[in-house]
């Protein structure tokens, strides 16, 4: 069980991921804002990455999301529109019906969730 | 300034979301899902859900109304300015779908310092109207220059 997983946020990503959410802090929508506190550009939503690593899981287990049954990530870094991400893991341990998949998400050679663990059902 | 503990334990009133399709679609449409079971009530119910499923990680969508206010509760004192979002965890029971009615309760679980760091964490436990638990979060906020 392998798991890679490619996108690439377009530029209204943000957006469309803040009304979806409803986290409309203007570090992901707003350029301007972004750069007065020192950040290159406006940024993704960490929990978007989140959402990519949980759903290159539920491929891995063959698309079913009962499957996923826990995810833990940590954030790191900051992620960015335009840019593409690639998520990617291996099986770590397995046992008891059950699959342990280490796995991070990159963009541009940086880690930004790093020690994601997922847990997936096999059975 | 030392991080002030005191809120640590304290628990918030539940939090009640509706689930919709029109909701799940959207935020399916928005993470990229394009899994026919989040769009189409034929395909969810030829894939075994009673209707629509929300994916997994919709769950932020439902949490936020319980988890937001703990996080910006004045009692807990996070210096938002300095305040990162460290890490997080799901741990999902029951699949929620649309028509179902999530009620998610908030605590503080822990509030500690490490090396000039406030590390707050946050627990949030949803349950759907039959009362079994759909999922359980934790949510890990760091907040830099606390010493």
């Amino acid at each position: 069980m392998n798991v890679e997983l490619k996108v690439t946020p377009d530029k209204y990503l943000p957006h469309r991921y803040a009304g979806a959410s409803g986290d409309f802090n203007p570090i992901h929508i707003d350029v301007d804002f972004a750069k007065q506190v020192g950040l290159p550009r406006n940024i993704l939503h960490g929990l978007y990455t989140m959402a990519q690593v949980a759903r290159a899981a539920v491929d891995a287990a063959g698309g079913d999301p009962r499957k996923l049954k826990r995810l833990s990530v940590q954030f790191r870094g900051m992620g960015f529109p335009e840019q593409e991400i690639v998520v990617t893991g291996s099986v770590k341990e397995e046992r008891d019906g059950r699959v342990v998949i280490a796995t991070e998400a990159e963009q541009g050679g940086k880690r930004i969730i790093r020690n994601a663990e997922a847990e997936l059902e096999t059975g | 300034m030392p991080v002030d503990v005191t809120a640590k334990g304290k628990r918030y009133p539940p939090f009640e979301y509706e689930v919709g399709k029109e909701k799940i679609r959207e935020y399916a449409h928005a993470v990229g899902e394009d899994n026919p079971i989040y769009f189409d009530r034929a395909a969810a119910k030829d894939a075994g859900f009673r209707d629509i499923p929300a994916p997994p990680m919709f769950a932020v969508v439902y949490s936020a109304g319980s988890v937001g206010p703990a996080v910006l509760d004045p009692d807990v004192g996070i210096d938002f300015a300095m305040m990162v979002h460290g890490s997080q965890e799901f741990v999902w029971g029951e699949p929620v779908c649309a028509g179902d009615t999530i009620t998610t309760e908030t605590a503080v679980s822990d509030i500690s310092e490490k090396a000039g760091r406030g590390f707050y964490v946050f627990e949030s436990v949803s349950r759907n109207q039959t009362g079994e638990e759909v999922v359980r979060g934790t949510w890990t906020n760091i907040v830099r220059g606390v010493a």
